[in-house]
């Protein structure tokens, strides 16, 4: 009999509807996760976004920050810098929306001027001090757009690695398929590395076209080696898979994965600079950000593509995107199940 | 050396190919689902494991397939306890399991086979399984005969000395029941052991050479099908069954 037939009935619904919540309810473990997920959300975006209104312009200062007005000014938030060629550098990669030198008088400057934010906080300088001499960046300034870039692939490639490798695990758990692997040689790390490799092809072929694609519509070129960039890609879409896969690891419930996802993703899209940089930022949240990969990940991009960096210059990135690989993988097989019950 | 060879055989023909051995399995919550279970299955036999629901059959094969450990006792293949050895010469036919959707018949097989050293070929185990209609069919949309006919196959595809097969026949129409009695019984004609649970007495009668019955997780018979029925003095296994195991409802 064709459903449609049948005419609605909100007593069905109803049924169904209560049916779904009192599953949903009793699978305590999802129910803790997806209402804990919103409120340790709330928790970290009151940390890091609570207390006074948020400053909108980001202004390196050398020097003492002592009876200059422009410093009272609102919804600035003042850095102290202390090495000139670093904050001038911070100014060109957008990390910085102005570099404001107190160091003598007249005061100095540096602001990119094809940056929306440095135009505007420029003008709101010169009304407060309008003897301030502007300064030339050496080298050629980033456009945000560009600085940006790499944090949006950045962004895509995390969610198609974690989300995408974590559910597949756990449906094959679900469904009784891991079950049935169990019974042939196949050992846990051998299907664990299996499915990263699998999710690293795909990951690399759409950040590729992203890239290609993307980037030529805004007109990005990167300024580093492409072979370089390759491999950041590569090792960070290894780091962040294999991060997905030691949750998938043991859990049978998409709904419980799908919370405990969550948890890893939303730290990453806040702190990792994909928006914004956390210079200025508390040193126990630079710190926190140091352990998510995807921040190396965005670090050794920007500076292969913005900076030209070479190998040696993202070194430390590269040997943390690799070695957090076998962790994550050596912690997912040991603690991997094959069976749900 | 020919003194060594005899004395092999002489080993071979006493060590049944699997030994259960005072097999416990207690689950968290005190539940004690097998209770000291003892046999030994035969080479080359069908082995039957019988009991209602909830008696601790799917617990004792699991434990005999070597995905469940067991709370005490041990199950021996060849001798030895189960290892590298068992898993290459064990074919399982799980009674829940599932395979990949997307992947056709032919895919899933040689999926499969590769996962081994040694093995049949997956054109041989299409065939012995009655699948050469439906190699590039996807998973998804088999039959329930059909899907059972490929888990089959892939049970077999490790050429094993032994397959498990827990409820094979659960929900197939007749005509897929007894379609799939006839490969078990290709499979037995191979000399290969299989070791069968089922809640179909007509199954367990037609194919089993010796049966084990369970109930809350011990032995309460145990025989050849002929022996059973002489012993209890029962038409068949099913009328052996309800008198043993009562005629109330299980749960």
């Amino acid at each position: 009999m064709n459903n449609l037939n049948r005419g609605f009935s909100l007593r069905r619904l109803l049924a169904v509807w209560h049916a779904r919540n009192l599953e949903f309810v009793r699978d305590r473990a999802s129910l803790i996760f997806t209402v804990g997920v919103p409120v340790a959300l709330v928790i970290a975006m009151g940390i890091i976004f609570g207390g006074p209104p948020r400053p909108l312009f980001k202004v390196g200062v050398l020097g003492p920050q002592q009876n200059y007005a422009f410093l009272h000014e609102r919804y600035f938030q003042f850095v102290p810098e202390h090495n000139p060629a670093e904050a001038v550098h911070a100014v060109s990669r957008a990390d910085l929306d102005l570099l404001l030198d107190l160091r003598g008088r007249p005061a100095r400057y540096w602001s990119v001027q094809d940056s929306p934010k440095g135009y505007v906080a420029e003008k709101l300088l010169l009304q407060a001090d309008p003897q301030a001499q502007r300064q030339p960046i050496t080298g050629s300034a980033v456009r945000y757009i560009d600085w940006l870039f790499p944090g949006v692939l950045g962004m895509n490639m995390m969610f198609t690695c974690i989300m995408g490798a974590g559910y597949v695990v756990v449906r094959y758990r679900k469904n009784g398929f891991l079950k049935r692997l169990s019974a042939t040689p196949v050992t846990a790390f051998e299907f664990l590395t299996a499915q990263v490799l699998s999710r690293l092809g795909l990951t690399l072929a759409i950040t590729l076209i992203l890239y290609l694609g993307v980037g030529t519509v805004i007109g990005f070129h990167s300024v580093g080696s492409p072979a370089l960039l390759l491999l950041i890609a590569v090792l960070g879409c290894l780091s962040l898979i294999a991060f997905g896969l030691i949750i998938a690891a043991r859990f049978a419930s998409e709904e419980l994965v799908g919370g405990m996802l969550n948890l890893l993703t939303w730290p990453m899209m806040l702190l990792s600079g994909i928006w914004f940089s956390l210079e200025g930022s508390p040193r126990w949240l630079q710190w926190l950000a140091q352990v998510l990969p995807l921040t190396h990940i965005l670090h050794a991009t920007r500076a292969v593509a913005l900076d030209g960096a070479g190998i040696g210059g993202i070194l430390p990135d590269l040997a943390y995107l690799g070695g957090t690989t076998l962790l994550f993988l050596g912690v997912g097989a040991l603690t991997f199940r094959w069976r749900s019950d | 050396m020919a003194h060594m060879i005899i004395d092999n055989r002489a080993h071979a023909d006493s060590v049944p190919l699997l030994a259960v051995k005072g097999l416990v399995k207690q689950y968290p919550g005190g539940v004690t689902a097998v209770d000291g279970l003892s046999f030994t299955v035969r080479e080359g036999t069908c082995f039957g494991l019988l009991g209602p629901n909830g008696a601790g059959k799917s617990t004792t094969i699991e434990i005999m397939e070597g995905i469940l450990s067991p709370t005490a006792g041990e199950v021996r293949y060849r001798g030895e306890p189960l290892g590298r050895r068992f898993q290459a010469e064990a074919g399982i036919l799980f009674q829940k399991t599932a395979l990949q959707d997307f992947l056709s018949v032919r895919q899933t097989l040689a999926l499969f086979r590769s996962l081994y050293d040694q093995g049949m070929s997956v054109d041989a185990a299409i065939k012995l399984c009655a699948l050469e209609n439906l190699v590039d069919r996807d998973n998804k949309k088999l039959s329930g005969g059909q899907l059972q006919r490929l888990l089959l196959a892939v049970a077999l595809i490790n050429d094993p000395a032994i397959v498990f097969l827990d409820e094979p026949t659960t929900g197939l129409d007749p005509q897929a029941r007894r379609r799939f009695w006839e490969l078990v019984q290709s499979i037995k004609a191979q000399r290969k052991t299989v070791i069968l649970t089922t809640h179909y007495m007509e199954e367990a009668q037609l194919l089993c050479d010796d049966i084990v019955i369970v109930d809350h997780g011990r032995i309460i018979a145990q025989g050849t099908p002929p022996q059973l029925l002489a012993e209890y003095g029962v038409a068949n296994l099913e009328e052996l069954f309800l008198k043993l195991t009562g005629e109330a409802l299980r749960s």
